[in-house]
């Protein structure tokens, strides 16, 4: 087996030691109204990005934490090289910019109240446009790969995610984990019929019962406080259906190939929360859906995202580069522009897990040192906030 | 392997297998490898199949527990026989 402990990857060595592999200047709405500022300053300084999304108006509570945590996760990703915040108020502005501070990465805050969006959209321009300066001097280093920050979700599941590109993610896991690396997985709602399996993955019998109490708090107050019919029409969903998966059960377990053979998860996270016991795997509690899942773990510090799919999902993330492998040849031929690894000869017996991990981590390897993935090259960049309930 | 499988099924307790070629047809004589172990052997496709879906491995009747991955993955609903095809019209979550 290659070791990978020495291999060493052209990242970017931010302030507080963590390691990215992109360098993004950021223009980040506290709120939705300051979606349009954002956009503008980024129309006006080429080399940022805008990400605007749905939501920071009238949160509360945990919904309100999770949205912050998101906000700050995103901004202190080692993705980022510097961030403009911009909201419609000062106050909820200067946490978030806070927040970033803390990695010591370039960060302002702006709001608009009393100043309008023009002379907001002018002030954060000129500071944008000294980040721009300041994020293209940085160089690419040598940097360990064993320090890389890697997570993932899988989507458009079918069964041939649980033979072929699943089980290839989780060789990855079992090869780079054990050398130091952080992992993320979630996907709280499909674990159902492999939480059997999954709680005695954990590191020991008190994460694994953390670990069950989460999951089993997710299904009564979420999925059956809520469900108006048989959730057999959402889980698996209608694109599962069409791919072969029949049931939540079959889908668990195909899903769980993802931490491989000898992978062990040391703690639980909540949605966007950065991983605190050091290196290891992490299950992170989090939805199903692909951008809201991709986004909450990009917020808690991964860096790269491996996505196994099986029928063709076509999700990316703004900030971090989102690795399609599948091993379902239809998907292969009719929508290859979308697929980075292709493991479809485990199907036909031609390519073993053991060779497939391994492609996946040279590309991996290839990502970090600055290869545009599929997503990327086709401009996805979804960015979905979690939103635990009502606002007031 | 010098022949491509048709079918593949995760392990030896399972009761269904995948089919893993496009246009499978019904009649076909299908190569059945288990990933387990990468043995083999030969089953005969009642029904024609898309990539993806799954063929029961043996006779299931209304009630039985679905196995793959060695695991429970659901209930028949429907009675089905081995070779046919084996999804939502004939099998349910034990779930929801």
């Amino acid at each position: 087996m290659t070791d990978f402990s020495n291999v060493m990857v052209q990242g970017y060595r931010r302030d507080n030691g963590h390691i990215g592999v992109r360098n993004h200047v950021l223009i980040l709405p506290l709120d939705d109204i300051s979606n349009a500022a954002c956009e503008a300053v980024a129309n006006n300084i080429k080399g940022t990005l805008a990400i605007p999304h749905a939501y920071g108006r009238l949160q509360f509570g945990e919904d309100l934490e999770v949205h912050f945590r998101t906000l700050i996760g995103t901004g202190s990703n080692a993705n980022v090289a510097a961030v403009v915040v911009i909201g419609i108020e000062p106050e909820w502005t200067q946490r978030v910019v806070d927040g970033i501070a803390e990695t010591g990465k370039p960060v302002s805050g702006l709001s608009i109240e009393q100043n309008g969006d023009l002379k907001t959209i002018m002030d954060a321009s000129h500071i944008a446009k000294q980040y721009v300066h300041y994020a293209t001097e940085l160089q690419r280093e040598d940097c360990p790969l064993c320090e890389l920050w890697i997570s993932t979700k899988c989507g458009e599941s079918d069964t041939t995610t649980g033979l072929g590109s699943c089980p290839a993610v989780g060789n990855m896991y079992d090869k780079l984990l054990p050398i130091g690396i952080t992992g993320f997985f979630g996907e709280t709602s499909e674990i159902t019929g492999a939480e059997h399996i999954c709680k005695h993955r954990a590191i020991n019998e008190e994460v694994g019962e953390r670990w069950y109490k989460m999951w089993k708090a997710y299904q009564d107050d979420v999925i059956f406080a809520h469900q108006t019919d048989d959730l057999s029409d959402s889980q698996p969903t209608k694109g599962n259906i069409l791919g072969g998966l029949t049931t939540i059960e079959e889908k668990a377990l195909g899903n769980l190939e993802k931490i491989g053979r000898t992978s062990r998860y040391i703690d639980i996270l909540g949605p966007a929360e950065k991983p605190q016991s050091g290196a290891g795997l992490y299950f992170m509690d989090s939805s199903s859906a692909a951008a809201e899942c991709v986004t909450l773990m990009a917020a808690g510090g991964a860096v790269i995202h491996t996505f196994p799919t099986g029928q063709g999902n076509v999700i990316g993330n703004p900030i971090v580069p989102v690795i399609k492998i599948t091993a379902n040849p239809r998907t292969i031929r009719t929508m290859s522009e979308h697929v980075d690894v292709d493991v479809s000869g485990i199907l036909r017996r031609e390519t073993t897990i053991d060779e497939a991990g391994d492609q996946l981590i040279d590309m991996i390897i290839r990502t970090a040192n600055g290869r545009n993935t599929a997503a990327e090259a086709l401009g996805h960049r979804e960015f979905s906030m979690t939103k635990l309930y009502r606002s007031a | 392997m010098s022949e491509i499988p048709h079918l593949l099924v995760h392990d030896h307790e399972d009761t269904v297998g995948v089919v893993v070629v496009e246009g499978l047809e019904a009649g076909t004589d299908m190569l059945v490898c288990i990933t387990h172990d990468n043995s083999t052997f030969r089953l005969k496709a009642e029904q024609s199949v898309p990539i993806g879906h799954k063929i029961s491995l043996r006779d299931h009747q209304v009630g039985d527990t679905v196995y793959k991955y060695g695991e429970d993955i659901g209930r028949i609903i429907q009675d089905c026989a081995k070779g046919h095809h084996l999804h939502t019209h004939n099998c349910k979550t034990k779930r929801w």
